[in-house]
């Protein structure tokens, strides 16, 4: 299984609609460097909306593609993180840690062209 | 416990398949949206933690009962077992960020702040058994 990331003038745009297994998460991981590279892409939004769990492998999953996404020179913002999902995070002691985030795509679109602009 | 069921893990896909047997089970019980998600995360760190220090081991999910001073009450209860090298120092484990692979080491402590129970039985090299209960509000 692959998570499919679009290409929108200089951003990524990803949705998460599979369950994120750990193959998964790491071939994601690997798709999303390559892809910012080829396109010299400045932003990355990941909307989690449909992502109904996240354990410790897939914080720190997610936690490296933001820094490393970051070394390359792209910002990320996550968005649509689950409420119940927010909060098992927050039981489990895993903070996303400087991730800037946002409700939804909408909102993560702009945070982006904030960060950039500002 | 009147009904169990398990779940073998010795690849990633039993990771997989022991968090949604959980979460079916959770739905069942009548958890609501938060609890299933904690109780999936658990099942999702004790599952790993199977696959990646013992290679191979079961979790198992049941619905479990008490009697308390409001009545009955239901609870799920996870037993992951595992006949791998053991833990030495369960405090240590037990401590935040406490990790042997270079993970967060926030499973362990994690499932315990998760769950309303959590026990842990372990012997150097002859495995491990975790028991963590959540019981229905
Ligand atoms: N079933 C087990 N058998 C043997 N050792 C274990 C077992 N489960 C955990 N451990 C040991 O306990 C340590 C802490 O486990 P814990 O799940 O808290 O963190 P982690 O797996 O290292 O990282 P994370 O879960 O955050 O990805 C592990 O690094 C490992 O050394
Ligand atoms: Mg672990």
């Amino acid at each position: 299984m692959r998570v499919p990331i679009l290409k929108l003038h200089n951003y990524l745009l990803i949705s998460v609609q599979v369950e994120l297994d750990d193959q998964t998460a790491l071939q994601f991981q690997e798709d999303l460097l390559s892809k910012i590279h080829k396109e010299g892409s400045t932003g990355v939004v990941i909307d989690l909306t449909s992502v109904e769990m996240i354990d410790s492998f897939i914080a720190k999953v997610l936690g490296e593609v933001v820094e490393m996404s970051n070394l390359m020179g792209a910002k990320v913002v996550l968005t649509g993180i689950q409420p119940a999902v927010a909060i098992t995070l927050i039981d489990m002691g895993i903070k996303l840690e400087e991730v800037p985030t946002a409700l939804d795509l909408e909102q993560g679109l702009e945070k982006l062209q904030q960060e950039l602009e500002g | 416990m009147s009904s169990q069921s398990c779940v073998e893990v010795h690849t990633e896909w039993g990771i997989v398949s022991a968090r949604q047997a959980g979460r079916n089970k959770a739905k069942e019980i009548g958890f609501g949206n938060v609890d299933q998600a904690r109780i999936t995360t658990a099942i999702s760190e004790l599952a790993r933690n199977i696959y990646l220090y013992a290679e191979k081991g079961e979790i198992c999910i049941g619905e479990v009962s008490e009697m308390g001073g409001a009545g009955v009450k239901k609870g799920l209860q996870i037993t992951a077992k595992d006949v791998g090298p053991g833990i030495d120092n369960i405090r240590e484990v037990m401590a935040d960020g406490f990790t042997t692979s270079g993970g967060l080491g926030a499973g362990l402590p994690g499932v315990k702040r998760l769950m309303d129970h959590f026990d842990i039985e372990s012997t150097s090299g002859e495995g491990t058994t975790i028991t963590a209960i959540k019981w229905l509000r």
